[in-house]
């Protein structure tokens, strides 16, 4: 199957370093873009503001999560030491919430460390282990030592001469298209 | 000319690396034939295991009548070590969770590898209160799971929040490392060139692209698990110390057991990292990475803690006088002088003297003087330990039950069995697994600042601003 046939992707453009990184998404957020996305081997400091990218939701995920485990871990303390089976130790009371505490902020802790983690999975859609840009043998680099840009053929301003037109003149040490 | 000398900050990786050739440096060390020695210290390292297995089986099958416990010393090694496990495990997360809210770059060269050593030092922490139980087989009653006796756990006892407490901590150390090395992962991925690598790294980095919209979230993801990892690793240590400061026994029942347990945890922790860094670096040929720098900075993190222990270990010995209490006053005196005066003077003398030779900067900035300390620091933590559980158990209120507590072959082999598990652990991470977090310590390199870039793209190298009239310090091995 000749690549023609397939359905595009986007175009990839290849950066040697962060600040040529930063400056191209700056002036891909100008252009109007909003479906592209930016890969480096670590986060770059200043990127999130120049790709204009919205506050993460991930703390409100984590805070969820909290409430669980700490409404979780009082109603089981009580279920079983309270109502289930309730046995008199030392002739303490039954509901003896100081002494509960160490349980409920473990269990809140665990909790919200399952929302960190797998929330952060979740909203960054991983796994997910086919990707189109898997099939650029040059992008094996984005996890190494170079920085890529690629604006997604499902954007409304998408036309691959202008994209093309646009890496060319923003300096790009490489450019090419992606199919999926 | 002024008094006042400007110290530069040492640059965190030395040598000439870029992205590239800290990538190489790192993922060679895993993409590599496997090396012989490794297979030579795989050895020692598996027999120990089997002696471990061995051990537990044993124990199983005789009970715990085969370790030294007598009445009254009910607690014996078992919960030495338990206590000396965890509290080495705690330094992971502090360099890992605790240095990165307080923005310490210098942490990423040793994070990696601290929080493996964490993880591993939990697991052979948590095989001491599950084989302790004696009938193993019923060892679920300590979960609130329905059993035949239709009864839940106490919630009210601190033995009870400790198996809360450190099952959370495993986990969530678990998953902050696994978070961390999921980019890292990816690196390897990309980097392999063999099939089998390319889907065992490719399945364990779950598809990681490196896309700034990911990171995004990564980070956010980080900075909360590193704030919960924070709160959650001074519990674990404090609720530790509750299986002991909750007892009414003299020597055990004081409020300053949490904060000093912390103290202790964090100094043999970063003792064994050292133990562990110093050795690694010189194999793997890490050295730029893991600096002289780092072991410096370590070492006065365990001259301070060494130095809280030490506060601490004189505060007791006041507050016991002060208190009034007969009993309380009677067991520090007999653990300076009394039957175990030999064990208390080991752990004064490794934990208070030892870590203070590192107020001069010649003996902190010394590889073989720094080795040596942290191999001296553990020991005396083992028997911080030993005085605390032993002295307070066998002399308590009533001299006629007073005996004295000598452990069995099984006890030792047990703990001696305990390093070939984590030897393996860490032998087979160093294998398999990148040791250097390798895109934070790419994060931290004055290439990945875009500011140190002009207008077309080229890099300079940042220039500290000294102020006038002031001399520069000389740092360290520059």
């Amino acid at each position: 199957m000749s690549a023609e046939t397939k359905k595009m992707y986007g175009i990839l453009a290849e950066f040697n370093n962060p600040k040529e990184l930063i400056d191209v998404s700056k002036r891909v957020v100008e252009l109007g873009y909003d479906k592209f996305d930016t890969y480096s081997p670590f986060p770059i400091h200043g990127i999130d503001k120049a790709m204009k990218l919205e506050k993460s939701k991930l703390g409100w995920i984590v805070l969820g999560h909290g409430l669980l485990g700490f409404s979780a871990a009082v109603t089981m303390m009580y279920f079983m030491s309270v109502i289930d089976y309730p046995i008199n130790i030392s002739g303490k009371p039954f509901f003896n919430a100081p002494a509960w505490v160490p349980v409920t902020f473990e269990l809140t802790i665990l909790l919200s460390a399952f929302g960190a983690v797998f929330g952060m999975f979740f909203l960054n859609g991983l796994p997910r282990f086919n990707h189109p840009l898997f099939t650029i043998d040059r992008f094996k680099r984005s996890t190494d030592d170079k920085f890529f840009v690629c604006i997604e053929a499902t954007d409304s301003k998408f036309h691959a001469d202008q994209v093309h037109e646009f890496f060319k003149e923003a300096g790009a040490a490489h450019i090419e298209e992606v199919y999926e | 000319m002024s008094k006042y000398q400007y110290v530069p900050e040492p640059a965190l990786v030395k040598g000439d690396h870029d992205f590239a050739s800290i990538t190489h440096l790192v993922t060679d060390v895993n993409l590599r034939p496997t090396p012989k020695a490794w297979y030579l210290l795989m050895l020692p390292a598996n027999a120990l295991l089997g002696l471990l297995l061995v051990s537990i089986g044993y124990l199983i099958w005789e009970g715990t009548g085969i370790w030294g416990l007598t009445n009254p010393i009910g607690w014996g090694w078992a919960i030495i070590n338990f206590v000396w496990w965890v509290g080495i495990g705690h330094a992971g997360t502090l360099i890992s969770a605790i240095l990165f809210l307080f923005r310490q770059d210098w942490r990423t060269a040793i994070n990696r590898f601290a929080e493996a050593m964490t993880i591993f030092a939990v697991m052979c922490a948590l095989i001491f209160p599950a084989i302790h139980v004696g009938r193993i087989w019923v060892i679920y009653w300590v979960f609130p799971i329905p059993n035949q006796m239709v009864m839940w756990p106490n919630f009210n006892s601190p033995l009870l929040w400790d198996v809360f407490a450190v099952s959370t901590y495993f986990t969530v150390s678990l998953l902050f490392w696994y978070v961390g090395l999921v980019p890292d992962l990816a690196t390897l991925r990309d980097k392999a060139s063999d099939k089998m690598r390319q889907i065992g790294y490719g399945l364990f980095s779950l598809g990681w692209n490196g896309s700034n919209r990911h990171w995004w979230n990564y980070e956010k993801a980080y900075m909360i698990l590193a704030g919960l990892a924070t709160p959650l690793v001074l519990s674990v240590h404090t609720i530790v110390s509750f299986d002991f400061a909750v007892s009414v026994i003299p020597g055990w029942h004081t409020t300053i057991f949490p904060p000093y347990f912390v103290a202790g945890a964090i100094f043999s922790g970063f003792a064994m990292v050292l133990t562990l860094m110093i050795i690694t670096r010189k194999v793997y040929g890490m050295e730029d990475i893991m600096t002289n720098d780092h072991m410096e900075k370590m070492n006065i993190i365990i001259m301070v803690t060494g130095s809280m222990v030490g506060f601490a270990y004189m505060m007791e010995f006041f507050i016991a006088w002060y208190s009034g209490v007969e009993y309380e006053k009677a067991i520090f005196i007999l653990r300076a002088t009394g039957p175990y005066a030999w064990a208390y003077w080991i752990m004064m003398t490794c934990n208070v003297i030892s870590p203070q030779f590192f107020w001069s900067k010649k003996l902190r900035t010394n590889v073989t003087f720094t080795f040596i300390i942290s191999i001296v620091v553990n020991i005396g933590m083992w028997f911080e330990r030993f005085v605390i559980t032993v002295t307070s158990l066998a002399n308590d209120y009533l001299p006629s039950s007073w005996d004295y507590y000598s452990p069995t072959m099984w006890d030792a082999l047990t703990y001696i069995g305990t390093f070939g598990l984590f030897g393996t652990m860490f032998l087979l991470f160093l294998r398999f697994l990148p040791m250097i977090a390798i895109a934070e310590v790419k994060a931290v390199l004055p290439q990945a600042d875009p500011h140190n870039y002009d207008d077309n793209g080229t890099y300079h190298a940042p220039v500290e601003e000294i102020p006038e009239h002031v001399t520069v310090a000389k740092s360290n091995n520059a």
